[in-house]
Parts: C-alpha cells; sequence; structure tokens
C-alpha cells in the first residue's frame, strides 16, 4: 500500500486516490482538429518505465495535483497542485 | 519414539492450570503454555498427519511457524483449517483433527497411495490425464487434493478488528537481536513496536544457553521487556509481521488467547528492525520424512519450554555446531544420545555422555509408522526411538525479500544473507547471518550507532560457532529422500524435473510445487535449489530462489474483510423519508447504491401493486420521492460558461429562473448522463443529474474546474443529499399542492413547464421546478431534507380528497418509458452518441467548444447504420418483448444482429406492451416490421417513435 502526498492533505493511503491520467496530455480544442491529435489525447499513453508525470485526485477532499513517481521503485518524488498549470 | 513429560522444568507451562482438548477423537492433556504439538509430544502422539500426495504418516517437525507437517483442521465457532499445530496455543476444551486422514492419521484409508508413488511422480496428471478429457478427471483429483477442509457453511460469528497504527521504529522479533534493538531505540527517545510470534519473549534464548550483562538469559529478557513496558513502548506477542508492502507498510497478523477472531494490524513505521531469526533445515537421507524425525533445536525448544523430552534413545544427525548443545541438553535430560556428525575435522569437543561419530552421515531411516533406527553411510545400524537433524540455518530474510531486499550468498553460514540495504530497513541477529550473542549484539550497536544513549548489550557467557559443511541433497542418491515435506517432494522429482528442462527455480517450484502450501517452503527451499545446482552443475546463487511475496504466513481472511462484510461490504444510500416509506408498505430495492422503494403495498403480488400504481399516476395525481436525483451546484462568475463546455446543448442561454433538459458525453462522445439544468440566477446553476451518476457527475465536474477554468472561475458544491425531492405529478398535481401553502403562485403564467420557482413551507425554503419525468404535470419539490417528513406527510393526507397514489421507482420506470424518456446506461451503451438518440442540432449548430465534441465529427459518428433510439409495439394481444432481445434480420442465409430491446413493459393505461430499443437505421424505419429474437424465439414488431403515450406533450400543461 503507497503513501501518497496530497498536496492539501498530506500523505494518505492510495486507496484514497483515483489515478486521473498522465500530466501534460492538453486537450487539443475544436471540431476541426486532426483526428490523429484527438486520438492521441483520447488514447495514446506514454507508460513510462522510470519517472512518470500523472494527475492524481484526492477523493477525499476532491483536488486533482500533479505527482512525480517512479514507476519501478514507487518512490513519490513530487507533488504539486493543479492549480495553474493547466488552466486556459 | 517414546516421548514424555518431565517431572520438573518448562518455562513457558504452568503446571497449576492443566487442559484437556481433543485431537482425531482421543483426549490430550497439557498445562496453559503448551502448543498443540508440545502436548501431542508430552503424550508421546507420533502420528499427527498425512501427506499431501503420498498419504504418508507424518510427525512434529519443528516448533514454530516452519513446521511442514503438524498442521491441524480446528473446529469450533473459532473453525481454522490448516492450523499449525506448533503455534496454536493448546486451550481447554478445544477440538482438533489432523489433515488429508480419513478416518485419522493413524489408520488412513488412503494410505495405499504410497506403494504406487513410482507412478505419480511430480507433474505425472499433467501427463497421464490428457486422454480423453482432464476435465473426466478433475472432480476426484480435486476432491483428493488439498490438505485441511473448509467448513463451507460455516461463517464467522464476529468480525475481526483492524488496527492502523505508527511508530517511528517497529522491531520485528523479540529474539535477542530484537530485544537489544527495541531497548537501544526506546533509550535514544523513538517510539517503538515490538511484535514476536511466539507467547513468551526471548527468540531462541528461551531455549538456548545465553548469559547478558553478567546476568542469565531469562532474567535479561524480564528485565528489557519491563524497561520497555515502562516506557510505554508496545509489546505485541502472538502476532506475526507476515508482509511489508510498499513504503513500509508492515501487516501484523495477532492471533488472541481468549478466543477472539485474529486481530489484522497496519502498521507505518519510520524505520523496520527485522530480527527474524533462523529456521533449521533437514538432513537429506532416505525415509527422512518418518514421524520421530526432528529438528534437533525443536527438540531443545520443546525440552527447555514445555519440559517435554522427544524420546529415550536419541541419535542426532548434524553438519553444524549447533546440535552439539542439544546433545548435552538431551543427555543431561536423561536421554541416550549419539551424535553423528558428518564433519570428520573441526568438530567441537564430544560432549560428556554422549556417543559422537564423526565423519559419518545417515544413509537411512527406518520404522513404519514411527522411527526406530537409522543406518549410517557405513552400513552400521544404530536404533533410536527418535532422530534428531541439524541441517544448518535459514537466515529467515522473507519480509527482507518482500521489501525487495537483494540477497547475497555466504559460504561460510551455506545461506542466502541480506545483501545491499533497503531503504529504512535493518536486518539483525539470525537473520543476517550472527551466530554468537556477541555477533548479534555487535550488529545491532552497529545499527544504532550514534544513536543510542544506552549501553549495547554484552554477551558474558559461553559463545555458539558456526561451524558448518554444507550437505545438500545429491543427485542420484538411493531411496526417497523428502525434500519438502508438504508437497511430497523428492530428490526424484526434483532430478525429473531438471530433466525436462524445468531448471529455473521458479519453473521448478511449478513443476514439481517444491516451496508452495502453507508452509512456503521454509524448510525446504534452499535444500531444494542446492540440489538443482547440484544437478545442473551450477552454484546456489546461480540457480538464485523464487520471489519472496506475502504472507509469511497464512492469515485468516477474516482479517482482511474486518467489519466490511454482510450490510458493511457495499453500504446503502438511504432515503432521508425511509421510515415513513416503511410505514406506507414500501419494499425496498437498491438502486444504483440508493436504498428505495420499488412499490408499495408489500411483497405480495407485486407485479399487480406496479401496475395499479402505474395506472393510477395517470387518472389523478402521484406522489414519488425523488430525493436521490442530483443536486449539483455550479457556481461562479464563469459558471455559464462552464456548464455550455460540459454539456452537448447550449446553456449559457437559459433565463434564470428556468430549466433545460441537456445530455453531458464524454470525451469520446458517448452521452454520459442526461438531466435538467436549473439556472437560480445569473452565476447559480444546479445540475440534476440521474440518481445513480451523482458520484461521477460531481468528478467529472471538478476535473473540468481544476483542469480547465481554474479554482477561481467556479465552485461546485453537491448538496444532492441536502435535499429531499419530493415529486407530485398527474393531471391534479396543481390541484394538490393549492391546498396546501407553499408561498409562491402555482399560477402557469408565474411557473410553466420548465420553470423553477421559490416558496416556503412551515418556514423552510422550498424550490419548486416544473420538471417531467411521467410527461404529466409534474411539480419537484426540494426542502431540507431533515424537514421533508411534514410535507410528505400532509402531501399524503391532502391527496386523499383526490385520489393521490403513491408510486416506487418500477411505477416510474413504466411512465417513462410509455413517454419514450430514456435511462442512460438502460435505454444507451457505451457506443451511444446524442444523435442516435434524436438529439442532433447542437452537434450540427454549436460553434463553442465542449466536452467530446471532435468524437462527434469521426468516420465512427458519421456512420449512416449506426444504432437509434427507437419504440417497439407488438402486435394486439402479445406479451411485452423480452428486454435484451434482438432485433434480427436474415443476410446471406445468416442471422444478424440489428439492435437490441432496453427496456420493455405493459402499460397499464395504453392496455398493451410498450418497449424501447436501439435498432440499426432505426430513425427511418418507424413502421417497419423487425423480427425479435430471444432464447432461439423469434416474434414479431414494429418499430414506432419511441413516444407511445401523448405524443403532442399536452398533459405537461394539463
Amino acid at each position: 500500500m503507497q503513501l501518497f502526498p496530497c498536496p492539501f492533505c498530506g500523505p494518505r493511503d492510495e486507496t484514497e486516490f483515483h489515478y486521473g491520467g498522465d500530466a501534460g496530455n492538453i486537450r487539443p480544442d475544436g471540431a476541426e482538429m486532426p483526428i490523429d491529435r484527438w486520438a492521441g489525447y483520447l488514447y495514446l499513453r506514454t507508460n513510462p518505465k522510470g519517472t512518470a508525470r500523472e494527475i492524481w485526485v484526492h477523493m477525499t477532499c476532491g483536488e486533482f495535483f500533479v505527482m512525480e513517481r517512479d514507476t519501478v521503485s514507487h518512490k513519490v518524488l513530487s507533488s504539486a497542485a493543479l492549480d495553474g498549470e493547466h488552466a486556459a | 519414539m517414546t516421548a514424555s513429560r518431565l517431572a520438573t522444568g518448562g518455562n513457558a507451562i504452568d503446571r497449576s492450570r492443566p487442559i484437556r482438548f481433543s485431537f482425531d477423537g482421543a483426549t490430550v492433556e497439557g498445562f496453559a503454555g503448551d502448543t498443540i504439538a508440545s502436548a501431542l509430544l508430552a503424550g508421546d502422539v507420533a502420528v499427527v498427519g498425512r501427506s499431501f500426495k503420498y498419504h504418508r504418516p507424518r510427525g512434529i517437525w519443528g516448533a514454530g511457524v516452519e513446521e511442514p507437517n503438524a498442521l491441524v483442521d480446528i473446529g469450533g465457532p473459532r473453525a481454522t483449517p490448516n492450523t499449525r499445530a506448533t503455534t496454536e496455543p493448546a486451550r481447554d476444551g478445544l477440538v482438533a483433527k489432523s489433515v488429508n486422514a480419513t478416518p485419522n492419521a493413524l489408520a488412513d484409508r488412503n494410505a495405499f497411495l504410497d506403494r504406487f508413488a513410482r507412478f505419480i511422480p511430480a507433474a505425472f496428471y499433467y501427463k497421464t490425464f490428457m486422454w480423453p478429457d482432464w476435465h473426466r478427471f478433475e472432480p476426484r483429483i480435486r476432491a483428493m487434493a488439498g490438505l485441511g477442509t473448509v467448513d463451507a457453511g460455516w461463517t464467522s460469528p464476529d468480525t475481526a478488528d483492524q488496527i492502523n497504527h505508527h511508530c517511528d521504529l517497529l522491531v520485528v522479533g523479540a529474539g535477542p537481536a530484537g530485544l537489544a534493538a527495541a531497548r537501544l531505540a526506546s533509550g535514544a527517545g523513538l517510539t517503538v513496536t515490538l511484535v514476536d510470534d511466539q507467547q513468551n519473549p526471548g527468540g531462541a534464548l528461551g531455549h538456548r544457553a545465553g548469559e547478558v550483562d553478567g546476568k542469565p538469559a531469562a532474567a535479561w529478557i524480564a528485565e528489557t521487556v519491563a524497561a520497555l513496558a515502562s516506557a510505554g513502548q508496545l509489546i505485541l506477542p502472538s502476532t506475526t509481521a507476515f508482509g511489508i508492502y510498499d513504503h513500509n507498510l508492515v501487516g501484523l497478523n495477532q492471533r488472541h488467547l481468549d478466543g477472539r477472531p485474529d486481530t489484522l494490524w497496519r502498521v507505518r513505521p519510520r524505520e523496520i528492525v527485522l530480527a527474524t531469526g533462523a529456521i533449521e533445515r533437514p538432513l537429506p537421507f532416505a525415509n527422512n520424512d518418518l514421524p520421530g524425525i526432528m529438528s534437533a533445536d525443536a527438540a531443545l525448544a520443546y525440552l527447555r519450554r514445555h519440559a517435554v523430552l522427544v524420546g529415550r534413545c536419541i541419535v542426532i544427525a548434524t553438519n553444524n555446531d549447533s546440535a552439539y548443545d542439544v546433545a548435552v541438553a538431551l543427555a543431561e535430560a536423561g536421554a541416550e544420545v549419539t551424535l553423528v556428525d558428518i564433519r570428520r575435522d573441526g568438530t567441537p569437543a564430544a560432549p560428556a555422555n554422549v556417543r559422537l561419530a564423526t565423519g559419518r552421515a545417515l544413509a537411512s531411516a527406518s520404522g513404519r509408522l514411527r522411527v526406530d533406527g537409522v543406518t549410517l553411510d557405513n552400513a552400521t545400524r544404530l536404533d533410536a526411538d527418535c532422530v534428531l537433524v541439524s541441517g544448518g540455518w535459514t537466515p529467515t530474510i522473507h519480509l527482507f525479500g518482500q521489501a525487495k531486499g537483494k540477497l547475497a550468498w555466504s559460504d561460510a553460514r551455506a545461506a542466502f544473507l541480506p545483501g545491499d540495504p533497503v531503504d529504512g530497513i535493518t536486518v539483525a541477529g539470525a537473520a543476517a547471518g550472527a551466530v554468537s550473542l556477541s555477533d548479534v549484539f555487535a550488529g545491532v550497536g552497529k545499527a544504532f550507532a550514534g544513536q543510542a544513549n544506552a549501553a549495547t548489550p554484552r554477551s558474558t557467557g559461553l559463545e555458539a560457532t558456526g561451524g558448518i559443511l554444507p550437505a545438500w541433497p545429491m543427485p542420484g542418491s538411493k531411496g526417497r529422500i523428502w525434500i519438502d515435506y508438504q508437497n511430497d517432494v523428492t530428490v526424484k522429482d526434483v532430478e525429473l524435473a531438471a530433466r525436462e528442462n524445468f531448471i529455473s527455480v521458479e519453473h521448478l517450484k511449478r513443476y514439481t510445487t517444491l516451496g508452495m502450501a502453507t508452509d512456503q517452503g521454509k524448510t525446504s527451499n534452499l535444500p531444494g535449489l542446492a540440489l538443482m545446482a547440484g544437478i545442473t552443475g551450477r552454484t546456489v546463487p546461480e540457480v538464485g530462489t523464487t520471489t519472496y511475496r506475502p504472507p509469511f504466513t497464512p492469515v485468516p481472511l477474516a482479517s482482511f474483510a474486518g467489519a466490511r462484510v454482510g450490510e458493511l461490504m457495499a453500504p446503502v444510500r438511504r432515503l432521508p423519508l425511509e421510515n415513513a416509506h416503511r410505514a406506507n408498505g414500501a419494499v425496498f430495492q437498491e438502486y444504483g447504491g440508493w436504498l428505495r422503494p420499488a412499490h408499495y403495498g408489500g411483497n405480495a403480488d407485486a407485479e399487480r401493486s406496479i401496475a395499479d400504481e402505474a395506472r393510477r399516476a395517470r387518472q389523478s395525481v402521484a406522489l414519488f420521492d425523488g430525493s436521490t436525483l442530483g443536486k449539483i451546484e455550479v457556481i461562479g462568475p464563469q459558471a455559464a460558461a462552464f456548464v455550455d463546455f460540459l454539456y452537448y446543448n447550449t446553456m449559457s442561454t437559459l433565463k434564470p429562473g428556468r430549466c433545460r433538459y441537456g445530455f453531458m458525453l464524454s470525451e469520446n462522445g458517448v452521452v454520459f448522463d442526461d438531466g435538467v439544468l436549473v439556472r437560480l440566477d445569473e452565476h447559480r446553476f444546479v445540475v440534476s443529474c440521474s440518481s445513480s451518476h451523482v458520484t461521477a457527475v460531481y468528478a467529472r465536474l471538478e476535473e473540468w474546474r481544476q483542469d480547465r477554468f481554474g479554482r477561481d472561475a467556479v465552485y461546485i458544491h453537491n448538496a444532492t443529499s441536502d435535499m429531499a425531492t419530493l415529486t407530485v405529478s398527474g393531471p391534479n398535481a396543481r390541484k394538490l399542492l393549492e391546498t396546501l401553502d407553499l408561498g409562491l403562485s402555482l399560477d402557469d403564467a408565474d411557473l410553466p413547464h420548465m420553470a423553477v420557482g421559490h416558496g416556503t413551507y412551515a418556514g423552510d425554503e422550498i424550490r419548486i421546478a416544473r420538471v417531467s419525468f411521467t410527461g404529466d404535470r409534474s411539480y419537484e419539490i426540494s426542502i431540507r431534507a431533515d424537514r421533508a417528513e411534514p410535507l410528505w406527510a400532509q402531501l399524503r393526507q391532502a391527496g386523499k380528497a383526490l385520489d393521490a397514489v403513491v408510486i416506487g421507482l418500477e411505477a416510474l420506470m413504466i411512465l417513462r418509458a410509455e413517454k419514450g424518456f430514456i435511462v442512460i446506461g438502460k435505454d444507451t451503451d457505451g457506443t451511444t452518441l446524442p444523435h442516435d438518440l434524436g438529439v442532433e442540432g447542437p452537434r450540427a449548430k454549436r460553434q463553442s467548444e465542449f466536452v467530446g465534441r471532435r468524437s462527434l465529427f469521426t468516420e465512427e459518428a458519421s456512420r449512416d447504420n449506426r444504432m437509434q433510439l427507437v419504440g417497439l409495439t407488438v402486435p394486439q394481444g402479445e406479451a411485452p418483448l423480452p428486454t435484451g432481445a434482438h432485433g434480427i434480420k436474415r443476410i446471406d442465409g445468416r442471422l444478424r444482429s440489428q439492435g437490441f430491446v432496453t427496456s420493455s413493459y405493459q402499460s397499464p393505461t395504453l392496455g398493451r406492451p410498450v418497449a424501447l430499443g436501439l435498432i440499426e437505421r432505426g430513425a427511418a424505419r418507424h413502421g417497419e416490421a423487425i423480427d425479435i429474437q430471444n432464447l432461439g424465439k423469434i416474434s414479431k414488431a414494429t418499430i414506432t417513435a419511441p413516444c407511445a403515450f401523448d405524443p403532442a406533450g399536452d398533459r405537461l400543461h394539463a
């Protein structure tokens, strides 16, 4: 059972979190967006071995945040509030 | 074997408290502090079970968690199969039964299987039961396989406790290393938790000699435990650390002597000391599995702890120094002892009163139900009623391995030791390869260097030595030599695996079952690997070990379930008016996590009750509890832009005080939810989503809020359970409401269809929305959940004059299906796009961005043969179509699905069935006939528009 650091609540059990996808998977707006880019946004995931930047949501406080972690060692490298980074 | 209880001694037993329990129907006597095993030994019970495959008689091997043979099924309210007799405390009145034996261990009727052993080697059934079909043999093989028996009808009378716990340091093992580490850490001001799987602390010092700081071991143990207790540190005896999980979470299995279920502890220590000791290995010789052949260290433990002398005429076979102390102790206790050491040179001096044969090994043991003698490798025959073996020590590094620690082979110890350190974990004592007490304390002292302000304990007595000459099983050995007692794996089985190229340890394990089952190879793994190394010309570290996985010892499933059983497994959400509905004869069912009235009028003739409710709802007025309907508020300066983005339909053009129906899509364009959006004022909306989608919609709103709009742009509040929603629907709905004082005008000019008004009831603010899921004039009244009951009561009272009917969810489903109103997830699936449901406008016209937009313009979305929402009617007099039945068409001689029925009911108002379905090109096929197939039967239906009742919608305003 991993401990994830919610930037708002501190370290909590992994069962309190949901995975929200790769960080940096920016939504391409527009009905005319090339279909390959849209498909990439919808379906293509990086699935890295090693350091991964991911969006997670802490279900108990409802806040989304970016967490960097190592997918091999399960070490958590950083976590930061989502504020600003993705906001339009 | 003639084992017996000595008249004095035994540091673990309390002779003033005799106990009696039953084993295989016979009464066994013992004392408080006995384990089942020690009491059985004291009663000279040699055969305690039958082996897994050959049903060979088996006796007690060890004195702890490593026990492969002595498994017992415990009966009664605390029934547990496959319990180790060596760790299970003997309790008064306990009922234990041997495993894999019918009728009992001594006279097992499947014992004949051993005579066929040469025909059933490892993996024989993979090769044998292939023709004609494995499944013909499987039931009988399954019935024969396994050890203990689970009583399928048994349920736990109470639930197991689960405890979450934090500390600075968790020490696993209360032997000399663990006690020293705990005391040093405690002295340094850390909070310490000390766990040990035995009832008494001390570990090996409980039966091995030792002197610490000038005191006898027992005094030092008592003093250390007292010091820890007075410092407020937590000490948990009878508790096994069974697993280390991610980020140093440690699982503990705590057993209780008072009959409570085991407690599961989840511990998050900052640091962990693993002082888990070491386990003695067997030696390879023919028939080394006979009852009466035991671990030498276990024999010493039974002598010192339980005052049980395991035999009168004992042969001890060894390859290392640790058996010498055992020989001395047994000789002193009155046994005739012969020590057979495989080593020719470098052995310790011959102990007094012990015959010593050096440079000799055992070739075989003899006996039928218990050992009666051994033959040495020079053909010398020795009589013996008990044979003790010591094949060296395997450090207990399972937890270190689970924490992904790498192991390093030690030639000096002939064992794997912990390799490169793992963050936050220190391995100490015998688990780290230490032999003498001085080494143990030196290792602990080093781990706490610079941190401790108390002195590290010093060993002041005689020191143990670790001399050893490896004695691994050898390929080509004569006779049947057991490697894994629990799984009946012999040297020949490992040789067979090697011949068939299953030489990787993981393959070896799976092919032969070496190291599987309840003991997970605690005594057998290393000899097995070493044998494979010998066969394949590799070294032991080249062969490597299998992966260490939790649990170290079996843990009851009830521990993991804890209180999450029965109703608490998945707790239902309850309506604020549940009691009122119960009083009114409601029959409850779970819908999307909510416990809601399915219908009223009790369980008798449910179908008629439902039809009555649906019919009467159209006649006058119906009352319905719609409290589960989503009420998620979206508030803020960008609220309008936000709902525009979230909905398929343009919502920003909605005027304050009005409602609009719309879809939410997922990014792949699929309709995710439908519902009404209420605009309360310029910057405030209420998302009235489907009852079962509230959590998911709320999460989705939060995601887009935080990811796209920003925290300051909108605020989202899920007010679903803050308010109860009472729905009044039907031609007389307004007439009923007018009899109440609701503090607002119900005139259609002031409160038309799809408008929202504000009033008060008994001093509380209420909100009334003219929204209809029945097709009739409807009012949804939302009121504080805790004030809803008087309003509901008054509505029912006032309704009597109008022949009002209270309806449940089943009747509502009929009413909405008559109108062709959909339920997302029932009338749609994971491919349904909004235009499949006939809502094409926003796709064609919207210019602004919304969730799922791009996906509506793909090749797939524009296919001309998409499944579309339709109504389905059946010929006069026929029964409703089965939900899920397929519309079919014969194409090139083969039947092909054209879609399926999604909702189907008998409409009491129309006097005929109504149905909805998703049918290919359905929107363009109204009036067309279609074949409907269900379970091989084909019936006829006609495709229609979805709405079967009041298509013009006049009743909304009637």
